[in-house]
């Protein structure tokens, strides 16, 4: 199985991904953001970082640079594309899933681990799992999900949120909701659900000395159900 | 041309920052502040000697950079 990570000038999660997804299996190769090519992937991340120091809007210029145009081809051609963090950011800006993510509530950069709970399985990412909460990492100062009242119920309707902040026994309130986020979303998809969007941090998650192993079993199982 | 334009946030979106600058007015002792609202200002130099064409490749600009409009409305408020 082939991946790519996109390199933009700014990421500093590229080289985790990069060693998370040959860790469980994935052929990955770094890709420049100004190249204009994606090399032949079943996977493609955009990770996370300070794309272009977070100029303008998180990820709004990292969303028109040369890669970006064979990503979303890929990506409407029905090609899995995951982002990560910035790369989220970088998702929204460029169209690719809805809505957008502002200033976290509180205005403080948050660098915590947290539960998250994934509500809807039928998908390539998160078929198979075996249980339903999850504990991951996250960091980031603008992770604050918005989108339209409209934009919300069309998702709802198409089951596309992917991923709710939570407690560990997988109870979503508001309490448990680190940056502000409309309706405790952690990550969403787009309505085909081959693209994924989300804050948390699955790469770092992927060695039990260091942090935990959830991430683990997220990379194992989404290689199993590319293969 | 030089074109001047704003970008701020939509009423119904939280501007916390704006929130926190409105306290700290307050705290200074400006009592007479109903809120505050966060926004962004680009002067935008093109090479077009027509002020509504001008207008129009700022407009662009705004829509496909500038703003995000989910979140956001422009305004051009200056052409000279």
């Amino acid at each position: 199985m082939k991946s790519a990570v996109i390199t933009f000038p700014g990421s500093n999660c590229d080289r985790d991904m990069h060693v998370a997804l040959n860790k469980f299996g994935f052929k990955n190769q770094m890709v420049w953001h100004n190249d204009n090519e994606l090399p032949k992937s079943d996977l493609v991340v955009l990770p996370g970082g300070f794309s272009y120091g977070d100029y303008l809007r998180c990820g709004s210029m990292a969303s028109k640079s040369k890669i970006m145009q064979s990503v979303i081809n890929f990506a409407k051609s029905g090609g899995l594309v995951m982002g990560i963090c910035n790369g989220f950011q970088i998702l929204v800006e460029s169209g690719l899933v809805p809505g957008v993510l502002l200033r976290n509530k509180y205005l403080e950069f948050i660098c915590k681990n947290v539960f998250v709970k994934i509500d809807n399985k039928d998908n390539p990412y998160f078929k198979n799992l075996d249980k339903d909460v999850f504990e991951f990492h996250i960091a980031h100062n603008e992770g604050n999900y918005f989108c339209t009242n409209d934009q919300l119920k069309e998702m709802q309707d198409n089951n596309q949120v992917a991923i709710y902040y939570c407690n560990d026994n997988g109870k979503i309130e508001e309490k448990f909701n680190p940056n502000g986020s409309l309706k405790n979303i952690a990550g969403i998809f787009n309505k085909e659900k081959n693209v994924l969007g989300m804050m948390p941090h699955p790469e770092r998650m992927i060695d039990k000395s260091l942090s935990g192993e959830d991430g683990s079993l997220f990379f194992k199982n989404l290689i199993n159900n590319i293969r | 041309m030089k074109v001047s334009a704003i970008i701020t946030l939509k009423k119904d979106v939280l501007d916390p920052q704006g929130k926190v600058i409105h306290q700290t007015l307050d705290g200074m002792g400006f009592k007479d502040v109903n809120e505050v609202r966060q926004g962004k200002y680009f002067e935008i130099d093109v090479k077009e000697n027509d002020p509504k064409k001008a207008q129009k490749i700022v407009e662009d600009m705004c829509n496909k950079l500038l703003a995000n409009l989910v979140i956001e409305n422009y305004k051009i408020i200056e052409i000279q």
